[in-house]
């Protein structure tokens, strides 16, 4: 079934969702009628979305601060543009990173080109993991960083859908 | 079901992805034998305790937008007052201090590549540092899930 939606109640729909899904019994009920809409067709466009991939995922969508993970570590390697995917790809299936991504470079800042999210409830549990993982993989003697996050001073969803003006929504 | 009970049973089984249907506390409760309302309840329980960000989707960037992992390198002083800056942007969506000669990370969202790039022109001159600006090249893994495991 094709959604039916405007593209002005569809960008509406976005920025809502961005918000998180109301905790009622018919959330997406409760959205249609803030976008002037009906139930089926949110659901709809919600399963077309769904299909085109505009979402990693629908789901509860957690703070690891509080629950409990609260050593976050980002490690930085410096790979050899030659080995970036192959140890990417290794680093991306290993147990504990939670992202892996290859990042440009920014010489002469910055030289690291592979980022590595690794949550755990102990800083010195994360860096003893981190550590074992480079030595199983052989990457120890890349020149790497381990960066430990120390405040949060914001985590909240991300926002793409532009404001209705279009304008950057700061002053 | 007690509370601490369901909230790891929801988190396990529909952190990653939840039913797409007009009742989908209803449903999640009967995946889990429990009644609707006890879902609620532990939803609300989680939000309070802050362990819930939200529910419903996370955007794929590269679908949804443009994103950028940005950096900047803050005296010590001033870091804290340029963090609650950055942090107004409607655009930025975590903003960390990390220890670092780059001290403070964040990601910025926007609908296009040059809406952040107007945003991280703004901060360059609003705060007199240069940002550094990292956006993904490669995904070799984007999961955010959190397997909680024992109680270790």
């Amino acid at each position: 079934m094709k959604p039916g939606l405007s593209p002005r109640q569809a960008l509406a729909l976005r920025r809502h969702l961005e918000a998180g899904l109301p905790r009622v019994s018919r959330p997406y009920q409760a959205l249609a009628e803030r976008i002037d809409a009906d139930e089926n067709q949110v659901l709809a466009q919600m399963r077309l979305w769904h299909e085109q991939g505009l979402f990693r995922r629908v789901g509860l969508v957690l703070n690891h601060r509080a629950l409990g993970f609260t050593a976050n570590a980002m490690l930085v390697l410096d790979v050899p543009d030659a080995l970036i995917d192959e140890v990417g790809q290794r680093l991306g299936r290993a147990h504990g990173i939670n992202l892996c991504y290859q990042r440009p470079r920014r010489l002469p800042q910055w030289r690291y080109n592979l980022f590595c999210m690794v949550h755990g409830r102990q800083r010195a549990q994360v860096e003893a993991q981190i550590q074992a993982l480079l030595e199983e993989h052989l990457l120890s003697d890349l020149p790497h960083q381990l960066l430990f996050s120390t405040h949060a001073f914001k985590q909240c969803g991300a926002r793409f859908a532009p404001s209705p003006t279009g304008a950057p929504t700061h002053g | 079901m007690n509370l601490d009970l369901l909230s790891r049973q929801l988190i396990d089984r529909f952190q990653h992805g939840m039913p797409l249907c007009a009742e989908p506390y209803k449903e999640m409760a009967r995946i889990l034998g429990c009644r609707e309302a006890q879902v609620m309840a532990c939803l609300e329980e989680m939000d309070q305790a802050g362990t819930l960000s939200r529910i419903g989707p996370v955007f794929e960037h590269s679908r949804a937008g443009a994103s950028t992992l940005a950096a900047l390198a803050v005296p010590a002083e001033r870091l804290q007052q340029v963090a609650e800056h950055v942090s107004q942007y409607p655009e930025v969506n975590h903003n960390y201090a990390r220890e670092h000669f780059y001290n403070l990370w964040f990601v910025l969202t926007g609908p296009d590549r040059q809406h952040i790039e107007r945003v991280l022109e703004q901060l360059e001159k609003d705060t007199g540092l240069m940002p550094l600006d990292l956006p993904m090249l490669t995904a070799y893994r984007i999961d955010l899930g959190f397997a909680l495991g024992g109680s270790s």
